[in-house]
């Protein structure tokens, strides 16, 4: 598929509308790239005028500050800011609610000052401005429900613009017992998804799964890529594979528009 | 003779409160043992969330049985206590019942109180009823056990005193049951002393009085070493809490000087220091004790009640691990209180081979914490568990080295390919074509 990158673009002389910051885990593992490609579909689709860095990407240091590691996320926060403002980056865009929020709240102070959107507000911005129609006949009454990852929710306070363009598929919405900004974390935050957690009596995934599990979904729809992961293994751990699939919500607008 | 009453009355007034300000002084130096932070910032926010957030008890009614309850003890606390105006000026002056020149206005007053002190009475049973008889988890977890329990408990019991003796105390007034005004809920006591002898009566009467007081002036004192300065520092707490969203967590500045040196191609490495610093101990990164935290996060310690809702909504707590939030917060204040009372006894403090950090909270708890928030989102006074939680976390990594293994790995593959995994970064873009 067609993703040009920003040295391609430099190249041509062009500057794009955004910057899609594709991150880790939608640049490497093999779920959450799915997750990419359903998102660069809408934004084809919608007509974005978009780059990524490609090569020149490199973490944006979230991971290595929630472990404690300043040192190392400055490092990457300072590189990072170096290749973004070398090519005069005004906009971000992500699907990785990690990224996101440390884009919006902890560049700035360090030279990096971007508006920065998740992709559901993008999205719900271009269905907002006409540019992206969403048919609602696909999915039609589906059972769905809405997992808050801890960074786009509580984190930023983001709860509405993910339920917006759920609601607009002609889904049937159902609300976990724990949603918004009592909503339970999947386990992969602050680190946690790059270790063996300490000893307990349960998994975190599991809980929050069988919580999901509870509003007898068809989907269990999310806007993280590690939370993706995490529902994704709750499903396997507790036998729902094939009765229940775990979605990002460009994937869901991907699938609604036969994109 | 006759003035013993009142010379007794405010040698004991003048006791309780001048120990409740030397123990005022000695929390808030305590408290001044953080590093400073700036929350000078914002006094409009600042003043409307202490007003909704504590004034106001807006986080306390998300649940919602336990919020009412807490809103009658509380506005019957601060209501009742005008009655304590009039107490201390009888007290002190010998007279009895000064306000009543108010006449209808002192009748409705009084009336309120009586209203509000068995609302609060029942209250508090329910409250003793949830604690001891439902049982509610998170009054029952493991770091409840020994004195966080019975803390709760006696504050239980104060107040069941305290109201009880100020119905007793007006059932007991015989002019007060004569006048038959204000007196909506003793009147139906006062039966119950109507065999007594005039003299008995009376008596009963002033030592309600006298309890009632002393009792107040006990609880003003206890508050230092109990869980309840909330009702205090619950206002300046919810004041200087953090106003960001709560995903931006603080970049240590320390930290910045050293990347931009090592970043700029024209530093020398070799430079000497510049003039005047030559000799400052760099600073150490992140939290081991407590006076590594700041005084924010210290004040949060004291203000504390342990209800643990931070804890009954923690997902690491939920499923067994060791980490609760609100355990974070008692054992720094533990900690705090041991430096203090280390401080008392030396005059400065004398390195006592203990610190926050394993004597206190454990790596397990600290790397058992999944950063999400719910804690802080949670409770009720706005206190930051997490904050405590990531300056110890990077006191562990940036000066112990002390990471788990994977997490180390992780953060090689981050310096060395850009992402916490081992992929080749010139791979970085292979996604677009694999479908």
């Amino acid at each position: 598929m067609n993703v040009p990158t920003m040295a391609e673009m430099m190249a041509q002389g062009k500057q794009p509308e955004i910057l899609f910051w594709v991150g880790a885990a939608g640049s490497y593992d093999d779920r959450a790239k799915k997750i990419s490609r359903a998102f660069v579909k809408i934004l084809h689709k919608a007509k974005v005028d978009f780059a990524v860095l490609g090569t020149e990407e490199s973490s944006t240091g979230d991971v290595a500050k929630r472990a404690g590691n300043e040192f190392l996320f400055q490092m990457q926060a300072m590189m990072n800011i170096e290749v973004l403002n070398a090519y005069e980056v005004k906009t971000i865009v992500t699907a990785d609610p990690h990224s996101f929020n440390t884009f919006k709240n902890e560049y700035p102070e360090l030279g990096g000052n971007y508006t920065v959107y998740h992709h559901t507000q993008y999205i719900k911005m271009l269905i907002d401005e006409g540019r992206l129609s969403v048919d609602d006949t696909v999915l039609k009454g589906k059972k769905v429900t809405y997992h808050d990852p801890c960074y786009l929710g509580r984190a930023n306070g983001e709860y509405e613009s993910p339920r917006e363009i759920i609601r607009k598929m002609g889904v049937n919405l159902t609300e976990m017992k724990r949603n918004k900004a009592t909503a339970l974390c999947c386990g992969a935050g602050g680190a946690q998804m790059f270790k063996d957690a300490e000893k307990g009596d349960k998994e975190i995934n599991i809980l929050r799964t069988e919580e999901a599990l509870e509003t007898k979904p068809q989907i269990i729809a999310t806007g993280c890529p590690y939370c993706n992961t995490m529902m994704t293994d709750g499903i396997k751990a507790t036998n729902n594979e094939g009765s229940v699939e775990v979605m990002d919500i460009a994937e869901l607008i991907a699938t609604s528009q036969n994109l | 003779m006759q003035y013993i009453p009142n010379i007794l009355f405010a040698i004991l007034l003048i006791f309780g409160i001048g120990l409740f300000v030397r123990n005022i002084r000695k929390i808030s130096r305590n408290i001044n043992l953080g590093k400073d932070i700036d929350r000078s910032d914002n006094k409009s926010e600042r003043w409307k969330n202490m007003a909704n957030i504590a004034l106001g008890q807006s986080k306390m009614v998300r649940r919602p049985v336990s919020g009412f309850l807490h809103i009658i003890v509380y506005v019957g606390f601060i209501i009742i206590n005008i009655e304590v105006l009039e107490i201390i000026i009888d007290g002190l002056f010998g007279t009895h019942r000064v306000l009543s020149f108010l006449g209808g206005f002192y009748s409705f007053l009084i009336g309120s109180f009586e209203i509000l002190a068995l609302l609060v009475l029942v209250s508090v049973i329910i409250f003793w009823i949830r604690r001891m008889v439902i049982r509610i988890p998170r009054f029952w977890n493991k770091e409840m056990k020994g004195f966080p329990k019975n803390d709760a408990l006696y504050i239980l019991y104060f107040e069941m005193a305290l109201m009880s003796l100020f119905l007793i105390m007006n059932a007991t007034d015989t002019t007060f049951q004569l006048a038959n005004a204000g007196n909506p809920i003793s009147q139906f006591l006062a039966p119950l002393f109507d065999g007594f002898s005039v003299e008995t009566i009376h008596l009963i009467e002033r030592s309600a009085w006298w309890i009632h007081i002393i009792g107040i002036l006990i609880f003003l004192n206890y508050l230092f070493y109990s869980k309840h300065l909330h009702i205090l520092l619950a206002f300046p707490n919810t004041f200087y809490a953090n106003l960001n969203a709560k995903g931006k967590f603080p970049n240590d500045s320390n930290v910045t000087k050293e990347v931009k040196m090592m970043m700029d191609p024209d530093a020398d490495p070799y430079a000497a220091p510049p003039e005047g610093e030559e000799d400052t101990v760099p600073e150490k990164f992140g939290a081991s004790d407590v006076t590594d935290l700041n005084w924010v996060q210290l004040m949060n310690a004291y203000t504390c009640t342990e209800c643990g809702r931070c804890t009954s909504v923690c997902p690491a707590n939920l499923t067994g691990k060791e980490l609760s939030p609100r355990n974070i917060m008692m054992k720094t204040r533990d900690r705090l209180e041991e430096v203090g009372q280390n401080i008392d006894k030396n005059g400065e403090f004398k390195d006592d081979n203990k610190q926050l950090l394993n004597d206190y909270i454990t790596p397990e708890e600290l790397w058992a914490c999944t950063t999400c928030n719910a804690c802080v989102e949670e409770c009720p006074i706005n206190i930051d568990p997490l904050g405590i939680i990531m300056e110890m976390r990077k006191y562990l990594v940036m000066e112990q080295s002390a990471a788990p293994q994977e997490l180390n790995m992780m953060m090689t593959n981050i310096e060395n390919n850009g992402a916490p995994w081992q992929y080749n970064q010139q791979d970085r873009l292979n996604w677009k074509d694999e479908e």
